[in-house]
């Protein structure tokens, strides 16, 4: 039996569909079988972050109405032998599902995958509440920015009275150089603020755009620095105890003949 | 002068992460004060439990509410005292 997480954040553009592709071809990476399901019916992205846009046949509406069996709609990846994709349906909208339905399909899903991760769409409204209705628990995704970190703030009161209490926080974007001149909020800021339970913390990297270029996730390189983050952070939603990594810039090349002279 | 000088070579003067947290925090502050009359119920019903221990109220008089103001938001409870309770006060 499995877990549900769904990865969630208000705001859009803070990185739920690329963090929801990270972890998960993390997990498949240590072995687990996952799938993950794309939430946002009508605009899916999921399937091309992944590389997996030409392979779809049926979606998770397909699933819902009984127009296909539920292992039919499931894409395979080749690249990593336990990982699944369940896309959303592009042409309905959020209406076509209902949150019994979703509970019902995590429910179908966790008997098979040892993790299914949701990845949910941007917003407050039925999309939201669909994504949420069979999750265990849930990972918030934000940046440093007032809008985003509002919005958080808005999703956690929102978990918490549909009954998810307890939920986790990527902070996303961060740019290290920016939070040493105090031109951008740190981690300790933002904690503070929304009173929640930090899961991790993910540098900006160019990678990420490279990597969802070509369609692979950018936790399997192994150089990037977010790669680095997804991976402690897959490691700790399995339980483990792993630091937060440093954000200790190099500051060019003062800084590194500071750093040898030990200045 | 800095300041000016700074300016003019395109460099705010540093720490704006500042004022992104006090504009969070006031923000905040609004967005959380929209909460449920339920949440204000159960409130009220914890206030009447603890105040009745020291004296008398008037329950069907009370008023609680969350009101706003620019920089902060309160709590303004109106509870009509009808008596003391005796046992209650200590020395």
């Amino acid at each position: 039996m499995g877990e549900v997480i769904v990865v969630t954040s208000g705001k859009g553009g803070v990185g739920k569909t690329t963090t929801t592709a990270n972890l998960g071809t993390g997990f498949a990476l240590m072995g687990k079988k996952v799938v993950l399901v794309d939430a946002d019916i009508g605009l899916r992205n999921l399937d091309v972050v992944m590389g997996l846009e030409n392979r779809i046949v049926y979606d998770l509406v397909d699933v819902t109405e009984g127009n296909c069996r539920l292992k039919q709609a499931l894409i395979r990846d080749k690249r990593y032998e336990t990982l699944y994709l369940l896309p959303a349906a592009q042409t309905r909208d959020k209406t076509a599902v209902s949150p019994d339905q979703m509970r019902q399909l995590c429910q179908d899903l966790v008997q098979e995958f040892d993790y299914v991760i949701i990845d949910c769409p941007a917003g407050i409204e039925q999309g939201f509440k669909n994504a949420i209705a069979g999750a265990d628990r849930a990972v918030i995704v934000t940046t440093p920015e007032v809008s985003a970190v509002r919005d958080a703030d808005r999703i956690i009161g929102l978990l918490e009275s549909e009954g998810k209490s307890n939920p986790k926080l990527i902070v996303n974007r961060i740019r290290p150089k920016m939070v040493k001149k105090g031109d951008m909020m740190d981690i300790d800021d933002i904690i503070e603020i929304l009173a929640v339970d930090l899961l991790g913390i993910i540098p900006e990297d160019e990678y990420i755009v490279i990597s969802t270029n070509r369609g692979e996730p950018a936790i399997t390189n192994p150089v990037s620095l977010a790669s680095t983050a997804y991976k402690n952070i897959v490691r700790r939603l399995m339980g483990e105890n792993v630091p937060l990594m440093s954000l200790e810039t190099n500051d060019g090349f003062f800084g590194k003949i500071k750093k040898i002279l030990g200045m | 002068m800095l300041d000016m000088i700074m300016k003019m070579f395109g460099k705010e003067s540093a720490g704006s992460k500042d004022i992104a947290k006090e504009r969070l925090r006031l923000v905040l502050v609004h967005d959380r004060v929209n909460v449920s009359p339920q949440f204000m119920e159960v409130l009220k019903d914890d206030m009447i439990k603890v105040i009745s221990n020291y004296m008398e109220i008037n329950e069907k008089e009370m008023e609680v509410n969350l009101t706003n103001t620019n920089s902060s938001v309160a709590l303004v409870a109106n509870i009509p005292v009808q008596r003391m309770k005796r046992g209650a006060q200590k020395d």
